[in-house]
């Protein structure tokens, strides 16, 4: 096995982690801010993936695409907020898991009306085609290296939103005190509204970088939504670092596991069974790394206090 | 208690043996009629609306918003599909320490799958319900995923492309494969559940399990320990919805991975709050209703699945009460 090799997979396990970052930040700072879990926000990526590939299909440019799903995802998010998720605030979580359930199959049906059954594909952009040389010879793509950057980008850019900006003091405010900051006059429907859209927003981004790489059809955002769930679980949900944290942990583990769990059971077992228990394993990593932490730490591994 | 809610309960019992005899009579009209596809269809009713009431017990008694049932129920189904699978074949299940063949006889699947499953809950439970709110929400739809692709990762019962049953497992008298015979035997399961849970809910477990929905800190006041209570309630929960699984696969001749995915979970709930969270017969209504509307929609048009999801939201913003609520009035407490 060579270096290379290690680094490529490495690097495939930041990649795929930067990537549930960006679902589970909108996740996580919806359920800090307004306490509410939304199972939608798998659709508002599968919305950005769609309107991505469909703009950047009609205009020529990857990048017009991008930004059309960035926005068309935060429109959406804006939009059921005003229509629905505004009405389950003061609801418990049973009725907000059903109603945004029913979000899910409504925004699915809806998808598949309007673009069709087939999957559309969307190329990845000529700037970004291409691959970066790796220490120890063979090369890495240079759009997946683009996509850990863009992420990087994200976090830093979501810290400083969050840490120096007006906006972030109320978005903190409202974490702490919704009734309070609502009485020193700050309008906290539009707040929230704001914030939602944001979420949907960074949804809808991680859609469209992502349809670059996998087929964009109906259904692609809910493998994401519940990785993203075990993201948050495992960071600590309403933490955006500890959404960072785990979104890094939960893609190195899903990836190495993948790769090198069948072949460290070659060293115990025959090779056909070795390739059977090792990709089983693999497949529920995850699943475990979660149970290890929430057995170690039922809140979290930045816990939020709330 | 008062006067009005007096008055209400004996509605909600006249309701209830409505839904029951209408869903008995449903298949006896239909074998009359010779519309064998009504027969199973009401078997379908009684198997899903089994599962809701395993359900209905950690969801609407217990307040365990469990987004997991998917797992218990797949299990089940693929505990009568392996079990078939070997007996079929004449093949051994494991050979070590001791062999273990398969079985097609009914009894033996059913306790296995109340076996399997109750262990898996246990597991499951005992990690879960050390969180509570949205954090068991999350946890609980996470390890049914785990169970989901950990089924699609075995090739040797099928993966992907699920297993076949090609013998309906058997009873011991009468003849499974008869379907007016197999309908009654998921109807008298149904009714068994029903009366399980009746008493449950009736017996000091029930109170105390109530109790730890509605205020955790008084149950351990009162010197009982939250989290036995809760996890006795989510493996028993979790059993009826297994032995339900078990039934269904044995319906279709047929297990697979959709029986495990999180839709189905989601569909579970569905039953739930359609009929009306924490009304003994809310997931027979709720079943019934959606395998009505399912038919009858889905016959005309491609987009039930839009349909669905406006009524459910409609119901989650409108109408909480569910169906029970619509025709026995409000619930008594709370």
């Amino acid at each position: 096995m060579s270096v290379a090799f290690l680094i490529e997979q490495l690097l495939n396990g930041v990649q795929f982690g930067v990537m549930l970052f960006l679902m589970a930040a909108g996740l996580t700072l919806v359920f800090g801010v307004m306490g509410l879990i939304n199972l939608a926000h798998g659709s508002l990526f599968m919305l950005g993936a769609f309107f991505c590939s469909w703009i950047a299909e009609i205009s020529g440019s990857f990048w017009l695409g991008l930004g059309g799903g960035f926005l068309a995802a935060a429109a959406a998010g804006a939009l059921i907020e005003i229509a629905v998720i505004r009405r389950l605030y003061d609801r418990d979580h049973l009725d907000q898991v059903l109603a945004t359930f029913a979000l899910i199959l409504i925004f699915s049906e809806v998808v598949r009306w309007v673009f069709g059954d087939q999957p559309l594909y969307l190329d990845i952009p000529p700037l970004l085609s291409g691959a970066l040389p790796l220490p120890g010879g063979g090369g890495y793509p240079v759009y997946r290296m683009a996509i850990i950057f863009a992420g990087l980008v994200t976090a830093l850019g979501l810290y400083l939103l969050i840490a120096k900006t007006r906006l972030g003091m109320r978005i903190r405010a409202g974490e702490s005190d919704r009734e309070m900051i609502g009485a020193l006059g700050v309008d906290i429907r539009t707040l929230y509204t704001a914030v939602f859209a944001l979420g949907a927003a960074l949804a809808g981004l991680a859609g469209g970088l992502v349809g670059a790489l996998q087929s964009v059809q109906v259904g692609m955002g809910e493998p994401v939504l519940i990785l993203a769930f075990v993201v948050i679980v495992i960071g600590g949900i309403g933490s955006v670092k500890g959404a960072l944290v785990g979104s890094v942990l939960v893609g190195l583990t899903d990836t190495l596991g993948r790769v090198f769990l069948p072949q460290a059971f070659k060293l115990l077992l025959p090779a056909s069974e070795a390739a059977t228990v090792g990709s089983a394993l693999a497949s529920v990593a995850i699943y475990l790394l979660m149970a290890v932490v929430l057995a170690w730490r039922p809140k979290g591994l930045f816990p939020v206090n709330a | 208690m008062s006067t009005a809610a007096i008055r209400a309960l004996p509605r909600e019992t006249l309701v209830n043996a409505v839904l029951a005899l209408a869903l008995l009579a449903a298949p006896l009209i239909a074998q009359m009629l010779d519309e064998p596809f009504y027969v199973s269809l009401a078997t379908r009713v009684a198997i899903l609306a089994l599962a809701g009431v395993g359900l209905n017990l950690a969801l609407g008694y217990g307040g365990m918003v469990s987004f997991g049932h998917a797992a218990f129920f797949g299990l089940g189904g693929y505990v009568a599909g392996i079990t078939a699978l070997h007996a079929f074949e004449g093949s051994d299940f494991m050979t070590w320490p001791w062999s273990v063949g398969g079985s097609d006889q009914l009894l033996v699947v059913w306790s296995v799958a109340a076996v399997v499953v109750a262990l898996v809950a246990l597991a499951i439970g005992a990690i879960s319900l050390r969180t509570s709110g949205v954090y068991f929400i999350m946890i609980t739809l996470a390890f049914a995923q785990m169970i989901y692709y950990l089924a699609i990762s075995l090739p040797t019962y099928g993966g992907e492309d699920g297993l076949s049953i090609y013998l309906r497992n058997q009873l011991p008298l009468g003849d499974s494969n008869d379907p007016l015979t197999f309908f009654f035997v998921c109807y008298g399961l149904l009714l068994a559940a029903l009366f399980l849970s009746a008493r449950l809910v009736a017996a000091p477990f029930g109170v105390a399990l109530q109790c730890a929905r509605m205020n955790e800190t008084r149950l351990a006041t009162s010197g009982i320990a939250p989290f036995p209570v809760k996890l006795t309630a989510f493996v028993i929960s979790a059993v009826i919805t297994g032995i339900a699984g078990a039934l269904f696969a044995d319906l279709n001749g047929f297990v697979g991975p959709s029986m495990l995915s999180w839709h189905r979970s989601g569909e579970i709930m569905i039953f739930v709050i359609l009929g009306g969270v924490g009304r003994l017969f809310a997931p027979l209504a709720g079943a019934a209703l959606f395998i009505l509307l399912e038919s009858l929609i889905g016959g005309m048009t491609d987009r039930w699945q839009l349909f669905l999801g406006i009524m459910l939201l409609a119901v989650v913003l409108f109408a909480r009460g569910g169906l029970i609520g619509l025709l026995a009035g409000k619930v008594r407490h709370d």
